[in-house]
């Protein structure tokens, strides 16, 4: 059974220019000890997948449906209350984008990570324990607890945040862009640290980016999203070797790599606003299939295509919502 | 009026003394005071780099953030002072030149910048039109003419066709677009020499393969000198002929490119390299063996060589002694003293 298991989800703002449609329809397994990598350019709604599933919305969402279940059980329409004491950090954690700059400068980095534990009745004492020991896990003296967060450096403000996500042994941990604004070398070193508490806890990770190539460091499996869609998702060898729908064929050779040689392509065009999507297939403007082949229009500009599986060499199903494959 | 120079500096062999823009154990540091009777202490944020960039020639410059690399891009076009070295510029000493003399030999015309963040680097209150004009207007550009110029740096750029952008602002814009607005403006005045800043870090993936393919044609055609300041190796490999990897302020490994890459030999170098992942999926069953730390303070940098703190192969002498730059491959110099002959 998976783990955690996602049908047609949805999340949608309200804003004054109109409803923005950030997921719509999104759905997905998760394998214990495996990890997605959600990935998709900034608009494409990847974010608000991560904060769907820990319900941190915002206040002007208008529409949060779908089915989410963890372990067998639905966790989408439980009360807040009930969320907050059994899922949130306990079950689902998440490291938000650029999180590391959000640390109090005037809070000891002990008292900030236990400060969720306490909200959910642990001992002040268990809990600085279960800080100290998650502090040892990433790297980081256990001393750290009584320092500052200007004593340092971002690296180590990095390794806090996850210390504070792993902190009360959750199943399932959404990192959101890790390693933004982080420098190369220090970025693989958080890298390895991923890996190695992924194996050392059978962590599951979903793993929100907009770079195929950091995407490929934790991946099993990956999900393509574009404009609040999910346009492919299958194993990590399969979207890699074999990427089918033009999107994802484009993101792949748009990806500069450095060991081997390469003709980059772009995709022209942007991607299109939430609020007013295309109609039928959200890539048809961009496509270059749909431009050049006569029969896929009126096709793909009208109707959606649905999720089609693939043969896979991955031993994952692999589906691609792309009206070639029909 | 070129004066006659040798063809290397007998101190750092690697810099040609005629190519178009010369540096020579250049250093720049910042002053900070901690307060007002307190003496002041420096941030050594260029220290003691040289290089030669040739017309038709990119240079990456590559580092992690600290490095160094972003101040040195700046120094060059004069933006930033240097307290000692020299900076060359088609022949010209410009180190300590006064803006008047600067202005004598066209420099403000002949160099110009790409900066990080379009959405900052271009203001809000201009249209494009006014953007693009702007510096044509300073240089006392008929007003024919810089029409005639608009359109064509925008036609460059492939913002085509032109009518449909002059009238807009930057917001009506997306990041690429802007971007692309910032490299017409930085053209428009043909300049000889251009320091791009990170001009793709900002943007998304499948937009920035579209900026350095029009970076790479637009330096092929007018055959450009061309810094191309970045921390992703990967991005640069696209349209860069040498590279220079900095590491705290200071010069870590310089050569060719290709040849850089394909076999670093300084252990920063090294672990510069092995961090970048390519997309492999076999990638998430392996480590990857990179330094560990973080890149010094430079206020107060560490003595000897300054990666010896993270350096697995850190000996003795690293710890008390500055290496020196030895040419340890034809073309491949490096600041190490693994590779110094005893």
């Amino acid at each position: 059974m998976a783990l955690l298991e996602v049908r047609n989800a949805r999340l949608y703002y309200a804003t004054t220019k109109g409803v923005v449609k950030a997921v719509d329809g999104i759905s997905f397994e998760l394998y214990e000890g495996e990890t997605l990598a959600v990935v998709g350019e900034s608009g494409s709604g990847k974010t608000t997948l991560g904060k769907l599933l820990t319900r941190v919305w915002e206040r002007n969402v208008s529409v949060a449906d779908g089915e989410i279940y963890l372990e067998g059980k639905e966790i989408l329409h439980i009360t807040e209350e009930e969320f907050r004491r059994e899922i949130r950090w306990r079950k689902i954690a998440m490291v938000p984008q650029a999180s590391m700059n959000a640390l109090n400068p005037v809070i000891k980095i002990g008292d900030q990570m236990i400060e969720p534990l306490l909200m959910q009745g642990t001992s002040r004492d268990d809990a600085l324990k279960m800080a100290m020991d998650a502090l040892e896990s990433v790297g980081l003296p256990r001393d750290l607890v009584n320092r500052y967060p200007h004593q340092l450096s971002g690296g180590m403000k990095q390794r806090v945040i996850i210390a504070m996500s792993i902190m009360a042994h959750p199943k399932v941990v959404i990192l959101d862009e890790p390693t933004s604004a982080l420098d190369v070398i220090t970025q693989a070193n958080i890298m390895n640290l991923l890996k190695k508490l992924k194996w050392e806890f059978k962590l599951s990770y979903i793993f929100v980016t907009h770079d195929l190539s950091l995407a490929s460091e934790l991946a099993d499996s990956v999900a393509i999203m574009y404009a609040g869609k999910l346009v492919e998702i299958g194993g990590a060898e399969d979207i890699y070797g074999n990427p089918s729908h033009p999107y994802t064929q484009g993101l792949i050779s748009s990806v500069p790599t450095l060991r081997v040689d390469k003709n980059l392509s772009f995709i022209p065009g942007e991607v299109p606003s939430l609020i007013n999507p295309p109609a039928g297939c959200r890539f048809h403007p961009r496509c270059p299939f749909y431009r050049d082949r006569d029969y896929l229009k009126g096709l793909c500009d009208a109707k959606e295509p649905p999720m089609m599986e693939l043969g896979s060499k991955a031993g994952r199903k692999h589906l691609v919502a792309c009206w070639l494959y029909k | 009026m070129r004066c006659y120079m040798p063809v290397v500096f007998d101190d750092t062999p690697w810099v040609r003394k005629d190519d178009l823009v010369v540096v020579h154990r250049l250093r720049t540091y910042y002053t900070i005071k901690p307060g007002f009777f307190a003496k002041p202490r420096y941030v050594r944020a260029v220290d003691d780099i040289s290089l030669g960039i040739d017309r038709g020639i990119t240079l990456a410059v590559v580092g992690e953030s600290g490095s160094g690399k972003t101040t040195l891009g700046r120094t060059l076009i004069r933006l930033l002072d240097p307290v000692s070295g020299e900076v060359y510029f088609d022949g010209h000493d410009i180190t300590h030149m006064k803006e008047e003399e600067l202005k004598k030999i066209g420099f403000r015309r002949r160099v110009s910048m790409v900066f990080q963040d379009p959405y900052s680097s271009l203001n809000p209150f201009h249209s494009i039109h006014f953007i693009l004009e702007e510096p044509l207007m300073v240089q006392g550009v008929s007003a024919e003419e810089r029409e005639e110029r608009v359109f064509k740096a925008l036609e460059e750029v492939k913002l085509t066709p032109p009518e449909d952008f002059i009238n807009k602002y930057p917001h009506m814009l997306s990041g690429g677009q802007r971007q692309r607005i910032a490299v017409a403006r930085a053209i428009i005045t043909n300049p000889d020499f251009i320091v791009a800043d990170e001009p793709v870090s900002m943007l998304d993936a499948s937009i920035r393969v579209e900026i350095l393919t029009i970076l790479k044609d637009i330096q092929q055609r007018h055959k450009m000198a061309f810094m191309y300041i970045t921390h992703d190796i990967s991005t640069a490999k696209y349209f860069s002929d040498y590279i220079l990897i900095m590491y705290a302020g200071q010069f870590a490994e310089y050569g060719p490119f290709k040849d850089v890459v394909k076999n670093p030999l300084h252990p920063y170098a090294q672990s510069l390299i092995e961090a970048i992942p390519d997309p492999d999926p076999s990638n998430r069953l392996r480590e990857r063996k990179v330094a560990p730390g973080e890149p010094p303070n430079l206020a107060n940098p560490p003595s000897g060589c300054r990666f010896h703190p993270r350096c697995p192969y850190a000996m003795d002498i690293c710890k008390r002694q500055e290496p020196p730059v030895i040419e340890a491959r034809p073309g491949v110099f490096v600041k190490c003293w693994l590779y110094v002959k005893k």
